[in-house]
């Protein structure tokens, strides 16, 4: 990666107005079928508003996967934090569970009827197969992003391999490799300064 | 609806809210437990539909507590156990943000996002395999995550939404002609 592929931010966008908040978490809860939360507010935060930068999205997904807590409700309460303190975070996820709450229930509601329709199964299918390309999509940003350290990129396939390919415990294993990976950015860092 | 089916879904999720470390798939064995065989809020056969609806409707899967608290109490039932579930860890969390908010300048708060945000990638990527492994994948599958991928890393700008509804669109066909 050249130092030209993603150059930076001059200056951060204003913080979103409450309002804007909350419509883009009500829409990104309303129509993330199959589990695309993440690679979507990845899109709608970073990419096309560019409120927060990739570094600090990554980090605080990551932080919100050792946290208790659904890891897409502890994501928003942490941009929602970062961009407009207590109000936003309170925004952001209420913006997120609105739909949701309703789709349950109406969907409880219709199950039978659902049931006998297998086509509407087959388009959740698709749906959730699309999701898995928004996060894969992401992720290939992020790895883009690792890739320009050494230590980065172990870190991130230490995490890959530990969490999806050996199945061991989440949290232990991140605690495990945050450390070593924190320790890495911080002499990283320290040469820059110094050269 | 019955007034004393509350304090209950408060005493049982509260907790749950705030053991529920790497999401709500940590809890769901203890959910159903609790709901089937203690609480008596589902049957083992409703316990089992809520689960298929949680997974087909948008939101994290853990709003399937919103329907166990509606089958526990009705509306006051689901708006309680929905607040009882996420509320707890998102306050935690809103904690944790702020107090490291605070320090953002500083050098070892730069040395700490730069270091998780690699582990960040890292779970996603575990994240993509392990949602392949529940969903069984298929060729189909693979195919449209990879043309999803593909689409949007092309044009970012892309709306996911048009991604998802392709998605949707093709399986629908594929299945309408098998």
């Amino acid at each position: 990666m050249t130092p030209n592929d993603s150059p930076p931010a001059p200056v951060a966008p204003p913080p979103p107005s409450l309002w804007r908040l909350y419509a883009v978490f009500f829409n990104i809860g309303a129509f993330s079928f199959g589990g695309g939360l993440t690679g979507w507010i990845f899109l709608e935060v970073v990419t096309v508003y560019g409120w927060l930068n990739e570094e600090e999205f990554l980090s605080g997904l990551a932080l919100g996967q050792i946290l208790p807590g659904a890891n897409v409700t502890n994501l928003s309460v942490y941009i929602g934090q970062r961009l407009r303190g207590a109000t936003g975070a309170t925004v952001c996820v209420v913006g997120l569970l609105t739909a949701p709450f309703f789709a349950v229930l109406a969907l409880y509601a219709l199950y039978d009827q659902i049931v006998e329709r297998p086509w509407i199964h087959a388009a959740l299918d698709g749906a959730a197969a699309a999701a898995i390309g928004l996060l894969g999509a992401v992720s290939a940003m992020g790895a883009r992003r690792a890739a320009a350290h050494l230590w980065s990129l172990a870190a991130m396939a230490a995490t890959f391999i530990a969490v999806g390919v050996l199945r061991w415990p989440l949290v232990a294993s991140v605690l495990v490799i945050a450390p070593l990976s924190v320790a890495a950015a911080w002499y990283s860092q320290r040469g820059q300064d110094h050269a | 609806m019955r007034e004393g089916a509350l304090w209950p879904l408060i005493a049982v999720f509260v907790p749950f809210s705030l053991v529920s470390i790497g999401g709500g798939p940590s809890i769901f064995a203890a959910i159903q437990v609790q709901s089937v065989e203690v609480q008596h809020w589902t049957s083992a056969r409703e316990f089992v539909d809520i689960f298929a609806i949680s997974r087909a409707a948008p939101g994290p899967g853990s709003m399937l507590v919103t329907l166990i608290g509606w089958k526990a109490g009705g509306w006051a039932g689901a708006i309680v156990a929905t607040l009882a579930l996420f509320a707890p860890s998102s306050l935690l969390c809103f904690w944790v943000a702020k107090t490291w908010g605070r320090y953002r300048d500083r050098p070892w708060s730069r040395a700490l996002e730069a270091g998780l945000a690699p582990i960040g990638t890292g779970l996603i990527f575990a994240g993509i395999l392990a949602i392949f492994r529940v969903a069984g994948g298929g060729a189909l599958s693979a195919g449209v995550a990879i043309a999803a991928g593909v689409a949007l890393w092309r044009l970012p700008k892309l709306h996911p939404l048009i991604v998802l509804a392709v998605g949707g669109a093709v399986f629908a066909a594929w299945s309408a002609m098998h």
